[in-house]
């Protein structure tokens, strides 16, 4: 949890300073900071319950959650079972989804990342006419919403046989992922420091070996920005999925979506799938949270 | 997410020295380095734009000109017009409530030592998918009681101060002298004092008796009161026994409520203790005993979370609960920055907690809200997943968004010119911020 402190917990001292207060605003002080506490915790419960209900709707029997709520295993533990997740995982459906959806996205993410980088290499360090205005124009297509795109790419797919191809999936998560990869990564990259670029230069350097060996590992930090939000991102899609893809090349969460339809009776397939579906994205924010939050402030705030 | 980067706040401090090329770049060779990005970003983002704005103006079939047609529908169209409403009230509720929160989140953190674990669990749903999200608000808001937590808790609330009834199937069996009248049941004869009442019904599962039920007594006669029972005329595995009389492995209805009633008014009531007895005074004598609707009304069921009227409120619950954490964390990291000391002499200068609040922090803070606000206000227009999961089939059009109706009348109705025209107004709403953006990079670059 070391990590957590650097990131989510940077926002500020734990407490602050005290000092010349009156024993009555002390004690006022006292009873407010308990009461912070209680209401923190229950608003954390609030936050948590959702998610506690969904993984263990998931090791129940089908037959135990339609007679009783999730919440009477704390009294009977004995419901607990890993049956819905040995049955899920023998459907083929699934498990082939699930390998659609890593085939999506980590393609997505590395040519995101490596389109970008050159891009935003070039629109920091490149001389050329214009260079600014056509920065400009790129990051003016960050707030494009992606549904603005799904009709004509359709279209488009059709026409070059890309429609329903896991190919064509990846190419339309790279284009909507490029305007903030350029963004980003211009950004950190104008900050390297020029004698840096120059001493490499004079050791005769070429234009992709200065890109490849000194400005892509001086840009770690952005990069593994990037990477983790793309891969989140494009992980948890479902709407470009649903619109592109068909029953082979389908990922996890456009499965899933289809067997929402019968919402009730297949709680068993949903809950687990669910969490399956869940369990990488967790992983990743939780190992990488120092870098998936400065990726969300870079977006945002600076 | 990648809006998050949409309300789109100026990059770094442009380096204050020039940026002139180190390498002496050929152009070439700089449009080498560009080319995968502007050709991907050429094909995949602008040409769409302009595509859909011609796409917009043609039929249904996309052969002819349909001047403004789809763009009327737009307005006149039922579905969409709700799916506008609910937009609205999306753009107005989400975005705000979820930066409350966030604000709120980030300043009681401040005080607290294991505030970070509070931060993780509030910021975590933003990893995951709007799918899983929608599956997880699916069940919270699942009708049964006995499925949904949310209808759980508020059930469990009401039934704390409203005493629900515990009889609601109940109904007389073979040979009753009592017969139905206004959802409740009455005796067919007058009562008197000193004979004893039966009042058998049948039909309550054992499951569904209330607690401290007891073994319906036959009630004693007593000298000027009216004494009776009234009790399940039912034993599972043993049927009926003997009919209109208790049996010993019977149970009364304990807490069954009894009106004594003389030409349509009430002139005593009581009720059944554990073992089904009750006993009313003198006045009851001659009187005809009703044992009212308030015993048979259906157990509450809850709040129907996911009906027409609810469904689009609740939804936004959901998304609340996904991005609340997003505005947290950038509140927090705003919060970070302001000046300790200007807090700390607001406080000396006797400011109390909530005035040092509401007259320093908030109106430091007020760049970051803004920008989180906007943030989230772009996201809230292309809200497709959570609406698409949660509403169910049936309320679904109750629950419609532009995004989803652009899904729907572009992928499932055959009529991409009107899908069209309203993704063309989904890119309208956002170029302010868009030419926002843009101006204030200009400055940044521009050295």
């Amino acid at each position: 949890m070391t990590a957590t402190a650097g990131s989510i917990g940077k926002a500020g001292p734990a407490g602050t300073v005290k000092a010349g207060r009156s024993v009555g605003s002390r004690i006022v002080e006292k009873l407010g900071g308990g009461l912070v506490r209680v209401v923190l915790i229950v608003v954390g419960l609030f936050w948590l319950v959702p998610t506690i209900g969904l993984l263990v709707s998931s090791l129940r029997a089908p037959q135990d959650m339609s007679g009783s709520g999730w919440w009477t295993v704390f009294t009977k533990p004995s419901q607990l079972t890993v049956d819905s997740y040995q049955k899920l995982l023998e459907n083929p459906d699934i498990t082939n989804s699930l390998v659609n959806t890593v085939l999506i996205t980590v393609p997505a993410t590395i040519l995101v990342v490596v389109i970008g980088a050159l891009a935003g290499y070039a629109f920091a360090w490149m001389e050329f006419p214009g260079r600014d205005w056509w920065f400009l124009g790129v990051v003016s297509l960050l707030v494009v919403p992606v549904q603005v795109a799904l009709i004509p790419i359709a279209e488009l797919f059709g026409r070059l046989g890309l429609f329903g191809t896991i190919f064509g999936v990846i190419l339309f998560h790279t284009g909507f992922g490029l305007p903030f990869a350029v963004f980003l990564l211009r950004n950190f990259f104008a900050e390297i420091p020029r004698e840096l670029l120059e001493a490499a230069r004079l050791d005769g350097a070429g234009e992709l070996r200065l890109f490849a060996r000194v400005v892509m590992p001086l840009g770690g930090p952005a990069i593994a920005s990037l990477g983790i939000f793309q891969f989140l991102w494009v992980w948890n899609d479902m709407l470009v999925a649903l619109v592109f893809t068909k029953s082979g090349t389908q990922p996890i969460t456009v499965a899933l979506q289809t067997q929402v339809r019968q919402f009730g009776n297949n709680i068993d397939v949903l809950a687990p799938g669910a969490f399956i579906s869940m369990v990488i994205p967790l992983a990743v924010f939780f190992a990488f949270q120092r870098q998936f939050v400065s990726g969300v402030m870079a977006g945002a705030v600076k | 997410m990648a809006s998050a980067a949409a309300a789109g706040a100026p990059p770094g401090p442009a380096a204050p020295r020039s940026r002139r090329s180190v390498t002496g770049t050929r152009r070439t060779v700089a449009a080498l380095f560009l080319l995968p990005a502007l050709v991907l970003l050429g094909a995949l983002v602008v040409y769409p734009i302009g595509y859909s704005l011609v796409r917009s103006f043609s039929n249904a079939s996309g052969d002819g000109f349909a001047g403004i047609d789809n763009y009327k529908t737009l307005f006149t169209d039922d579905g969409i017009r709700t799916a506008l409403k609910n937009n609205v009230l999306w753009v107005v509720f989400a975005p705000t409530v979820s930066t409350a929160l966030g604000l709120v989140f980030a300043v009681l953190t401040e005080r607290v030592r294991w505030g970070t674990a509070f931060k993780l669990v509030v910021f975590m749903p933003m990893a995951i998918s709007m799918l899983a999200a929608g599956i997880i608000f699916r069940l919270v808001y699942d009708q049964d009681p006995d499925k949904g937590v949310a209808n759980a808790v508020w059930v469990g609330v009401h039934d704390t101060f409203a005493q629900s009834s515990a009889f609601p199937k109940a109904h007389p069996g073979r040979d009753s002298p009592l017969r139905p009248d206004r959802g409740g049941f009455v005796t067919e004869a007058a009562v008197h004092a000193g004979q004893p009442v039966f009042l058998p019904l049948v039909g309550v599962a054992p499951d569904q008796l209330p607690d401290g039920v007891r073994k319906a007594v036959a009630a004693k006669p007593e000298p000027g009161k009216v004494t009776g029972t009234t009790w399940q005329d039912f034993t599972r595995g043993k049927g009926v026994g003997r009919l209109g009389a208790p049996d010993p492995s019977e149970v009364g209805y304990a807490g069954m409520r009894i009106e004594a009633v003389k030409d349509g008014t009430v002139v005593a009531s009581t009720k059944a203790s554990a073992d089904g007895t009750f006993t009313l005074p003198a006045a009851a004598d001659g009187a005809r005993l009703r044992l009212p609707a308030s015993n048979f009304r259906e157990p509450y069921n809850g709040v129907d979370w996911l009906g027409p009227a609810l469904v689009t409120p609740s939804i936004i619950g959901a998304y609340v609960w996904m991005w609340a954490g997003f505005a947290m964390v950038l509140i927090a990291a705003g919060l970070a920055g302001v000046p300790r000391e200007l807090l700390e002499a607001a406080r000396v200068d006797g400011a109390s907690e909530w005035q040092v609040f509401r007259k320093v922090t908030v109106p430091l803070l007020a760049p970051v809200l803004a920008v989180v606000v906007v943030t989230l206000m772009i996201n809230v227009l292309k809200v497709f997943d959570l609406v698409f999961i949660i509403a169910p089939g049936s309320s679904q059009d109750d629950a419609n968004v532009l995004a989803l109706e652009l899904y729907r009348k572009g992928f499932a109705e055959g009529q991409p010119g009107i899908a069209s025209a309203i993704s063309v107004f989904l890119l309208l709403l956002v170029i302010p911020v868009m030419l926002f953006n843009i101006r204030r990079l200009r400055r940044e670059v521009r050295r």
